[in-house]
């Protein structure tokens, strides 16, 4: 459970420690990097250098396999797997419905297994393997479960559809997919405002009936 | 699962929805999907006190935070002109005064979670921490956010309360079979999954694009006018897909136009998307109501007097009526009805409508009462109401345009198997569990507004149809392009419905289960005339096949024109075209209702049943299976439609057992605003749900005969689950939601 409440102003908050450590960082991020990047620093007509570097060095290195395209990125340690996806790779399949792990509209897979993308942050997917919505159909042919949410209209705004989806093929996968009770269950953690449930119910026990590969 | 379960997975009928390959394939883009060049992420600061004034805000920490671009707040923010408009030059004419919060205007409090300042910066991860650093100190005042402890401030709304009487007021007192009764409707929150975004981007000084969520792009862009001063084409309005909204995009809220400054003060696009927190204060919710119902009948049945009367909740800063008594005057054959409708203003934002704006509420309520008075008769409930169906429309004394109500009575009552149950209250068990049969009715106005479509005919065979509306999920595109393949003649494949941008002829908001009416009413007649035209066109062309024949004697179909007395003779429509040597043909109209709906009234009607099991001991409620059937004149779409109507069941199950927005009223704030706390059901909450559909046209409304089913879909359906709880356990739970402790308390 996040307590945090990031967006409210305090009335007698404290910034206290990040504002500090960064500062911190600038300096000494300064000296060391001229020994590094001489180049970079001696742009002295550029007040922000101190900026720049501190920035180089706030980022980490993070080696990751999206759909299929192995991807070496330079990214803030508090960037969740979710926004890296949406605001920098501009894979916007892959929705934000809460950003606290309590709907599944984010919903990927990494290494196969579905997680809620926004409760991971990117950095902890070092070397893994991230597939999203993007990277379910092969090329134009749609996945047997895409195609299902189709004839049976899983969705109407389709706002969630993206994660219901990635989870269904999990469901499938994990065995967890064997009656409707069942499906409902381990489809649970994923909020469907518009109320498609029974049609995405249906669509599951399709393919799962259909027995094609997922 | 029964058989039926298996026929339905394998053979769902109807059109698939037109935009499904780009739902399921993550295509489809939501307002803040756009890829806007130079684009710089706008966070929130809102207020932690409920009521009073900024005295001071320290914003220097946040701006020189890395990454910021700017702090804005009512201390530094560019100017509104439509917050205080200029007296018109005309004495007589009013300012148009602008609606709602106006954001960073003042130092002023009026709730908690109020923007008070807005952060920019390079990356969102940097705004959101820099939106920490912002410091304000306040000065309080008491606030009031507690309905009942300020129900002695009900007052009658200044634009004018419910206060209707026909017959005699309170005649429900004298008659030899009385109920009496009060029902709570608690604070309910959309909660659409799509959070509220958008992205502005101002293209010169006095130019400004949005791409929004909203469900009205034509709305958005008058709001955007009248905030700016804007002339019309100066400001484009985008909303391609909107992932739900329920109601909560009807209008434009404060972070719309925060957005819009915080663009113009760092001259760079900015993106704002609300928090889940935020969805519960600056976007509406439905309204805290209290209603009274008080009935009386003949022993027989017969209805003498209904009294319903609500006490609701609005705004400090602004009044927000809905009709939540109004069922009460047409829904059944009264003589005498009487209905008042109060509001209590409170330190909370100014709700909104929500699915089934008031009738949901009124209809809880009225419909728990005639259960309650059918326990009293010993009548079956689905009886009594036909012992009391209004073949006219009591209150306005006029024909229903359309009605078949009581066939939704019978349909559904048969599907459920109504008349096998034992009617006595706690006489029903199954698998150890207590077994509860529950019905309702729902009701909504069947509307018809203006709108204009545009059709375009091109040389390849295809056909293009636009309107600006946009579609939050009920499938509007689907529907409008099945409206238009069977006006048109023309397969569905090969016509695309154009939305989503301000920039097209004018459509209706999508709102009051109106749009399928309106819009469909608009593209209709204008694929008639390009049939028309066609047909024309036909009858002049070079090579024409149709010799001396009159345009009423031919007809569409899959493509071309042909001759009624021999379907043999045809020319198709890309020939027509050729032969003319047009590149496409066009046509553009605006659609108005006529002078129908001052002749009938009319209306949408639903009917809920539902199967409950209630645990004897934990009070744990599990609904079992639903089955709602609906008037909804001819329906246009049936896959979509279908749907709607479980949707709309869902989100009355919500209502019925889960949803509340709780305050914690020593500090005017909720403490349950976000998903784990506020629930909406999940998969497992919902059952199998049946949608059946009368089908019968509505010969008034539209050329479609199509009547709306968005809110009939939601609305009354509490009261089926409230009244099968009762059906269950012998308890009778009046205010929503049915939680178990209400039960085995
Ligand atoms: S956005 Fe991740 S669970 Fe809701
Ligand atoms: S389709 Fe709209 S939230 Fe699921």
């Amino acid at each position: 459970m996040n307590t945090q409440k990031p967006r409210q102003a305090s009335e007698n908050g404290s910034d206290g420690f990040n504002a500090s450590r960064r500062d911190f960082l600038k300096l000494s991020s300064a000296v060391a990097a001229a020994s590094i990047t001489p180049s970079v620093v001696t742009k002295a007509a550029d007040k922000k250098v101190d900026e720049r570097i501190a920035d180089y060095f706030e980022k980490m290195t993070l080696n990751i396999e999206v759909n299929g395209t192995a991807q070496q990125l330079q990214v803030e340690p508090r960037v969740t797997l979710l926004d890296l996806l949406r605001e920098q790779l501009h894979l916007t399949g892959t929705k934000k419905g809460c950003d606290h792990g309590q709907c599944g509209a984010c919903t990927v897979h990494a290494d196969g297994k579905r997680i809620n993308s926004c409760l991971s942050l990117a950095i902890m997917n070092e070397g893994k393997k991230i597939t999203t919505i993007e990277g379910l159909a092969k090329g134009e042919e749609l996945h047997p479960v895409q195609q299902a949410f189709i004839k049976h209209d899983g969705f109407q705004c389709g706002y969630c559809t993206p994660g219901q989806i990635m989870s269904a093929v999990s469901c499938i996968r994990e065995g967890h997919a064997n009656s409707a009770g069942e499906i409902r269950e381990f489809m649970s953690g994923n909020i469907c405002r518009c109320g498609a449930y029974p049609n995405i119910v249906d669509a599951i026990m399709d393919v799962k009936k259909g027995g094609q590969d997922v | 699962m029964g058989n039926h379960f298996f026929d339905k997975a394998t053979m769902p009928a109807g059109q698939d929805r037109v935009d499904g390959r780009a739902k399921v394939t993550g295509t489809a883009r939501f307002a803040a999907e756009h890829p806007v060049p130079e684009l710089t992420y706008g966070v929130l600061v809102c207020s932690t006190i409920t009521k009073g004034h900024i005295k001071s805000l320290d914003t220097k920490a946040a701006e020189k935070a890395a990454g910021v671009l700017a702090v804005l707040s009512h201390l530094n923010s560019p100017k509104v002109p439509g917050f205080d408009p200029p007296k018109p030059a005309n004495k007589d004419e009013k300012p148009r005064a602008w609606d709602g919060l106006k954001v960073f205007y003042s130092d002023k409090i009026y709730f908690n979670g109020q923007p008070i300042a807005v952060v920019v910066a390079d990356t969102y991860e940097r705004a959101l921490y820099a939106a920490t650093l912002v410091k304000a100190e306040y000065i309080k005042e008491p606030h009031q956010t507690d309905f009942n402890a300020n129900i002695k401030q009900a007052a009658s709304p200044k634009g004018g309360g419910d206060d209707y009487t026909r017959g005699e007021a309170n005649a429900w007192k004298k008659a030899p079979v009385t109920l009496e009764a009060e029902y709570i409707v608690p604070f309910e929150v959309h909660n659409p999954m799509e959070l509220h975004a958008i992205i502005a981007v101002w293209e010169a000084e006095d130019k400004i694009t949005v791409y929004d969520k909203t469900q009205g792009p034509k709305d958005t862009q008058q709001s955007i006018m009248q905030a700016f001063n804007l002339p019309e084409k100066n400001v484009q309005v985008v909303t391609e897909y909107v992932g739900g909204a329920f109601g909560s995009a009807l209008r434009t809220w404060p972070h719309e136009i925060a957005a819009m400054l915080a663009a113009k003060k760092v001259n760079k696009p900015v993106k704002l998307v609300l928090g889940r927190d935020n969805m519960f204060t600056l976007v509406g919710y439905r309204p805290y109501t209290i209603q009274k119902i008080g009935l009386g009948a003949t022993e027989d049945g017969k209805l003498t007097g209904i009294t319903h009367t609500a006490i609701s909740q609005t705004s400090s800063y602004e009044e927000f009526t809905e009709g939540a008594v109004g069922v009460s005057k047409f829904l059944y054959a009264c003589p005498n009805v009487n209905t008042s409708y109060k509001l209590i203003p409170l330190d909370i934002g100014t709700p909104t409508w929500m699915r089934g704006p008031g009738e949901a509420t009124g209809c809880f309520a009225l419909e728990s009462a005639l259960d309650e008075l059918s326990y009293k008769l010993n009548i079956d409930p689905v009886e009594l109401r036909l012992r009391n169906y209004a073949e006219t429309d009591p209150q306005r004394n006029l024909p229903w345009s359309s009605k078949y109500l009581k066939e939704c009575y019978q349909m559904g009552a048969e599907k459920i198997g109504w008349f096998q149950r034992n009617r006595n209250p706690r006489s029903m068990q199954e698998d150890g569990m207590l077994v509860g049969y529950g019905m309702s009715t729902g009701v909504f106005g069947a509307f018809r507004w203006n709108a204009t479509a545009k059709g375009i005919f091109h040389a390849d065979g295809t056909l293009t149809v636009q309107s600006a509306v946009s579609d939050m999920g009920p499938g509007t595109s689907t529907s409008m392009v099945n409206i238009a393949s069977e006006a048109f003649g023309l397969p569905h494949d090969k016509i695309k419905f154009e939305l989503g941008s301000s920039s097209l002829p004018p459509g209706p908001t999508q709102g009051g289960s109106g749009t399928t009416s309106t819009l469909g009413s608009a593209v209709h007649e204008v694929c008639v005339e390009l049939t028309n035209q066609l047909k024309q066109l036909a009858l002049s062309a070079g090579n024409s096949p149709f010799k001396n024949a009159k345009p009423e004697g031919l007809a569409v179909e899959n493509g071309n024109v042909l001759l009624v007395a021999d379907r043999n003779i045809k020319m198709s429509y890309v020939d027509i075209l050729k032969q003319h040597n047009k590149p496409e043909l066009e046509f553009m109209k605006e659609s108005n209702a006529g002078e129908e709906q001052k002749k009938y009234s009319m209306y949408s009607y639903s009917v809920h049943f539902t199967k409950l099991h209630v645990h004897p001991s934990t009070g744990v409620i599990t609904i079992k299976k639903v089955v709602t059937a609906g008037d909804a004149g001819k329906i246009v779409s049936e896959k979509t439609a279908r749907s709607q109507m479980i949707g709309g069941v869902t989100g009355g199950i919500g209502m019925a057992l889960t949803e509340e927005g709780i305050i914690d009223h020593r500090y005017g704030r909720y403490v349950n605003n976000n998903l784990a706390d506020y629930h909406v059901p999940v998969n497992a909450d919902v059952p199998e749900i049946e949608a059946l559909f009368v089908n019968r046209p509505d010969p008034y409304l539209n050329p479609m005969g199509a009547k709306g089913m968005g809110e009939i879909a939601l609305i009354g359906y509490a009261a089926s689950v409230a009244n099968a709880v009762y059906h269950a356990t012998g308890k009778r739970i009046r205010d929503l939601p049915i939680t178990l402790d209400k039960i085995i308390s």
